[in-house]
């Protein structure tokens, strides 16, 4: 498949000195959606800032739709939809002008139907002549998508789209970006959650200090993530793990006093049922269960370890 | 998509007008109350002891004087505040990723504030004449110097609000330094009625030529020489389009 953008090079600093980027290089294809994952200061706003114009790259170069996004900005600009991560709203505009507003913004003539459209699939049809203040912040966030969409770009970006948003509008929202899917909009997000990259990337990109660390296709990427820990709090302490549980891949924690099952949550059969039965055959009693996912945080950790190694 | 993006020009200078629509009402009764009271107070109050300054009736005198003055503030204050408030308010990430042009921003955000400011100042000029029969001698004159103006004062406004990075930053420019410039500016006096050396002092204060140029378009007249008048003008709108191109291609305090 064709790539829709090409980032080679990419680096910033900012004022302060600060170096957010380190010489990035990404392709994205078009029609896929990709998920920019990492911590907290990684640099994945940023790097969407510059493509889409709101920081200035200190090297390398970006195309967009073909279109430097310094030389030939007209051409890239008019490809992208962005959503910023904080809400940025006119609070006294009324959400249907605010919507068209955008779209006259990229020099598209008004159409009706089209905003429309998007609003009805975005369920803010019978809001339109609300004000913005007017608003919950999840109708906020719609409103953001709507006029990002506004001028019917091809690349559609999104920074973290899901902070802040109750469960119910999270699956919402993945709908939503699934069918945008449908329509051949590329899309670009970024997101702290991995079951979110899990639920709806066609690939994932790992940024850790302004360095992208990895990219790889979700599903094998989920393989290498995709792990679960069990911790069983034992009512009596074991010194050792009884031969009959030697088919899970056990171990003692804590003097004795818990074991701990690390299992893939991919797998057909997680073992965590039968290893409970199994428990309850053997007479070993248990006060307390907890499954942990390794946080982000740590994968990253663990990823970075990985690439200084090989 | 490539050329001038006039769409974007025009949706801005709505989004603008719209903007100062909010607050029309007390956007047209502020400058009709407050010139009246200037009429009251300057005008019948002191003018009836001065009744003519060089042979012209002192109510008339200050009329270009005042469309001067709040044209100055209503232009700083609105083109300052236009750009500022999405920068604040952080809605300027959508004009920064929108295919827009500098020129073309400062067109659509300059428009609309002059457009209001010579509004303003039209207000002023037909509330003058409840009180004092002013006849102006160069219309068309008058009127492209109200036009230049706006422009000169909107460009400056537009940049005080790009530099600015506090409401306070925003205030302070207009409060410390246009507004007792324009007092002194000659707007209720004639230059030729101050004393040495505030005459040569005052002749260093820019304000003076703006109102001076204008009143020659009412009353074919005025403290300096109509050509420093333009001279000056040119002077400030080259110095403001100078900075903007600059902001905009360094993307200073626009673009990190
Ligand atoms: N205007 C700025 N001036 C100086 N440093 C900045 C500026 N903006 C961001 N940074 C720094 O650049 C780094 C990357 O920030 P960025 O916002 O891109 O991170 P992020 O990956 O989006 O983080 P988050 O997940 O918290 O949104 C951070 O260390 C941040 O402090
Ligand atoms: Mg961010």
């Amino acid at each position: 498949m064709a790539s829709i953008i090409t980032v080679s090079g990419l680096k910033k600093s900012y004022a302060s000195g600060y170096q957010a980027l380190k010489g990035i290089d990404l392709e994205i294809e078009e029609g896929e959606i990709f998920a920019l994952l990492g911590p907290n200061g990684a640099g994945k706003t940023t790097m969407i800032s510059i493509i889409c114009g709101n920081v200035r790259p200190s090297g390398g170069s970006v195309t967009v739709a073909g279109h430097d996004i310094v030389r030939s900005y007209r051409g890239s600009r008019s490809a992208i939809g962005l959503v910023p991560q904080e809400l940025h709203t006119d609070a006294f505009e009324r959400v249907i002008d605010t919507v068209r507003f955008s779209r006259g913004l990229f020099g598209k003539p008004r159409d009706d139907a089209y905003i429309e459209k998007v609003l009805r699939d975005l369920s803010l049809w019978d809001k339109r002549n609300n004000k913005m203040l007017e608003l919950s912040g999840g109708m906020k966030r719609r409103v953001m998508i709507a006029k990002a969409l506004s001028h019917e770009p091809r690349v559609l970006f999104l920074d973290e789209p899901t902070a802040g948003v109750d469960v119910e509008l999270r699956r919402d929202m993945w709908k939503l970006i699934g069918e945008l899917r449908q329509t051949g909009v590329t899309i670009i997000l970024t997101t702290h959650y991995i079951e979110e990259a899990e639920e709806m990337a066609d690939r994932v990109g790992v940024i850790n200090k302004g360095e992208l660390i990895l990219v790889e296709e979700k599903t094998a990427l989920m393989k290498k993530l995709g792990k679960k820990s069990l911790t069983v709090t034992l009512a009596q302490p074991l010194t050792q793990i009884p031969p009959e549980l030697g088919e899970w891949d056990l171990a003692l924690k804590s003097d004795g006093s818990e074991i701990e099952y690390v299992f893939d949550t991919r797998a057909e059969r997680t073992g965590v049922s039968s290893l409970l039965r199994r428990l309850g055959d053997l007479g070993i009693g248990y006060k307390d269960l907890n499954t942990q996912q390794s946080s982000l945080e740590d994968i990253f950790v663990s990823l970075v370890h990985q690439e200084k190694a090989a | 998509m490539s050329g001038f993006n006039y769409r974007a020009i025009w949706s801005i200078y709505k989004f603008e007008l719209h903007r100062f629509s909010r607050t029309l009402l007390t956007g047209l009764l502020v400058p009709v109350i407050t010139t009246s009271l200037y009429f009251v107070v300057f005008g019948g109050a002191i003018g009836s002891r001065m009744t003519q300054i060089d042979g012209i009736d002192y109510a008339a005198f200050i009329v270009p004087g005042l469309i001067m003055m709040s044209m100055f503030t209503e232009s700083i204050f609105n083109a300052s505040f236009g750009i500022y408030m999405p920068k604040f308010a952080g809605t300027i990430y959508e004009l920064l990723s929108a295919p827009v042009s500098a020129t073309e921003t400062v067109i659509a955000y300059v428009g609309a504030a002059a457009t209001k400011s010579l509004s303003v100042g039209t207000i002023i000029f037909v509330t003058a004449h409840l009180f004092v029969d002013v006849h102006v001698e160069h219309p068309v004159a008058m009127a492209a110097f109200m036009v230049l103006i706006a422009v000169s004062f909107c460009l400056f406004g537009f940049i005080l609000g790009i530099w600015a990075q506090s409401f306070e930053q925003l205030q302070v420019i207009p409060m410390l330094l246009i507004m007792p410039m324009t007092f002194l500016g000659g707007a209720f006096y004639s230059v030729h009625m101050l004393a040495e050396p505030w005459r040569t002092i005052t002749l260093f204060n820019p304000i003076v030529y703006l109102v001076s140029g204008f009143r020659w378009t009412f009353f074919g007249r005025g403290d300096v020489g109509i050509e420093f008048s333009l001279l000056f003008i040119a002077a400030m709108l080259a110095v403001c389009l100078t900075a903007i191109g600059w902001v905009f291609r360094t993307g200073y305090r626009l673009k990190k």
